[in-house]
């Protein structure tokens, strides 16, 4: 099937070229598809009568390109249940994508699913230095054997790597000397913060992508509002400099019905 | 550019249209910086409601179809926005919906002793089957809704139009005749629809939704140009305008202030700064002002 040009306009249909379930609750849906890409944007993946939902592209190479899904919800888990030949709308890419420059000693930080855009930097990524994964437990650790450098591993429940949090191996690096241009971080909100927090105290950047509940995904519609940035079109990743002046990061965000909440009840809101 | 609108003087022409960019007060603040005049809140209605589920929002590259669905915290959750905008530096236009005219009553009524500068009521929206364009097609519906809602209120009133209607130059005298200050038009045109031939389906969930952007804007000149023959109260034009040229059609056709929504998709939230510069240097070529030119088309 020729298919007509993936643009940010109206989505196109694309058949899946396989499925791969990574681990407890994960799929990742590859497409033969040349996607323009920068690691960090994202797509919008419309399944016809359920819903469209955000989703990073966790793959990406000369001629295709992958999406990561959790079973979360009622969305998630009818796309997990797509198989080779289904079809599936996309459109996009949206967003900045993580602002990358050579020669720079990196450290990438990613949480839970957090792993997934973080996963093609990682890929185009040559000077990664330390790189840290932390998950609920040792099942939940994404792509096994994908990268060449290796990862420091900690967990909630201590089966893999250090019993703890990122930040604890973040620190624990940053005190033994290591020297670190830029750290790129995705997972939890209440994470990107710490990660943030410790990074400001040691004058170190960072760069970490927000989540926000988005309809139009290209800065109109106002749904993905954080302090005076949308997150669809000015981010998803911000940059320290952003995030000093965003006083919405890891405080509030809003519900579909536009309704200001704390971050807690936004994400209890998302979770279901 | 400054200029005056009913008791407000504005830096500029330019207005945010409803439904862009939405209702946090730090967004706003952004947009006035980005050079709008006016900005309106995305409209508030009696209830909490989500609004439609995605997709809702779709780019046509000539103009975006939506169906947003009318989301609102409701009038009665939004306090965190009331301080936050009580506090304010730039003008705003707070737009309410509802689904019969008591809950329009209702809202305008607590919105307004939040003291937003104007009152809009979004009497044209064609996304939902009950609230906003059913009210807007029909003189009597008009009417009631502007009267009841006037008598509430204490800020200046516009009313927002649909080109849904059949004769929208007397629906427009017969708001301004029930006490509207001013009228603002137009909301989306359609509703239309867009149908993805590979899965067989409507590409929006709520299948059909409003037309927005430069493949409007001819509609939306003709609108105000006939609204501006049968009423004397001021006219917020809008519907496509992307260019400063564009901004200065639609104030030939009797715009006093130009909206822009769709526009910010394709020259960002600069367009505002971008449009009114082009109206400035315009003129300043023509060697002409705003006034020579308001309802210019109309001259034989
Ligand atoms: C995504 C979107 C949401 C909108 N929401 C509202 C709304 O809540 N209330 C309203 O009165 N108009 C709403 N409108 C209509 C716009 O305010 C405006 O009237 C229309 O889009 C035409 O102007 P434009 O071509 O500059 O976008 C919305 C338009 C769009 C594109
Ligand atoms: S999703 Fe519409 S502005 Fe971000």
């Amino acid at each position: 099937m020729m298919t007509n040009p993936i643009t940010d306009q109206k989505p196109v249909m694309l058949r899946v070229m396989e499925k791969k379930t990574e681990n407890t609750g994960f799929a990742t849906l590859f497409f033969e598809y040349s996607l323009p890409f920068r690691p960090g944007r994202f797509i919008m993946v419309w399944i016809p009568g359920l819903d469209e939902k955000p989703y990073t592209i966790s793959l990406h190479d000369q001629d295709r390109f992958a999406v990561t899904i959790e079973a979360k919800g009622i969305f998630s888990k009818k796309a997990l249940t797509l198989e080779k030949g289904d079809l599936i709308g996309i459109r996009g890419p949206f967003g900045n994508g993580f602002e990358i420059k050579p020669g720079q000693s990196a450290a990438v930080v990613a949480g839970g699913c957090g792993m997934a855009p973080l996963a093609t930097l990682a890929d185009h990524l040559p000077d990664i230095t330390t790189f840290i994964h932390g998950a609920r437990s040792k099942e939940f650790i994404l792509f096994p054997g994908r990268f060449s450098v290796p990862r420091e591993f900690c967990t909630d429940d201590g089966s893999l790597g250090h019993k703890g949090l990122v930040t604890d191996l973040l620190e624990k690096n940053i005190v033994l000397g290591k020297h670190f241009d830029m750290v790129y971080a995705c997972g939890p909100e209440i994470m990107m913060y710490k990660v943030f927090e410790l990074c400001e105290t040691h004058g170190i950047p960072c760069q970490v992508s927000l989540e926000r509940y988005m309809r139009c995904g290209f800065g109109v519609c106002g749904a993905c509002v954080c302090g005076k940035q949308v997150v669809c079109k000015d981010g998803p990743v911000f940059h320290s400099r952003d995030l000093r002046k965003m006083k919405d990061f890891n405080t509030k965000a809003l519900l579909k019905s536009g309704k200001e909440v704390d971050l807690s009840q936004y994400f209890s809101w998302r979770c279901q | 550019m400054s200029i005056r609108f009913l008791h407000k003087i504005l830096k500029n022409p330019t207005v945010l249209a409803s439904g862009i960019l939405g209702n946090s007060k730090d967004i706003l603040e952004r947009v006035h910086e980005n050079g709008c005049g006016l900005m309106t809140l995305k409209s508030i209605g009696p209830e909490p409601r989500d609004g439609h589920k995605n997709p809702t929002v779709i780019d046509l590259g000539c103009g975006m179809i939506n169906a947003v669905g009318l989301p609102s915290p409701g009038y009665l959750n939004m306090e965190n926005e009331w301080e936050a905008l009580e506090n304010r530096n730039f003008p705003i236009i707070a737009s309410v919906y509802g689904s019969s005219i008591d809950e329009y009553r209702k809202v305008a009524e607590y919105v307004s002793s939040k003291k937003p500068d104007f009152i809009e009521i979004n009497i044209s929206c064609p996304n939902s089957e009950k609230h906003g364009m059913i009210f807007g097609i029909n003189r009597e519906s008009s009417r009631d809704v502007v009267s009841a809602v006037k008598k509430v209120i204490s800020v200046p009133l516009i009313v927002k139009l649909t080109p849904q209607a059949p004769d929208i130059a007397d629906i427009a005298r017969t708001c301004e005749d029930a006490g509207a200050d001013a009228i603002c038009a137009i909301n989306t045109l359609g509703p239309g629809m867009v149908i993805d031939i590979e899965s067989k389906r409507p590409v929006l969930s709520f299948k059909k939704g409003g037309l927005s952007g430069p493949m409007i804007k001819p509609v939306a000149v003709r609108c105000v140009f006939d609204i501006y023959k049968a009423v004397s109260i001021p006219i917020i034009g809008l519907g496509g305008i992307t260019t400063g040229e564009d901004a200065v059609e639609m104030v030939m056709a009797g715009a006093s202030l130009v909206g822009i929504g769709t526009a910010v998709r394709y020259r960002g939230i600069e367009v505002f700064q971008k449009v009114a510069g082009e109206m400035d240097d315009w003129l300043a070529d023509h060697a002409l002002s705003l006034t020579d030119i308001k309802g210019a088309a109309h001259n034989e």
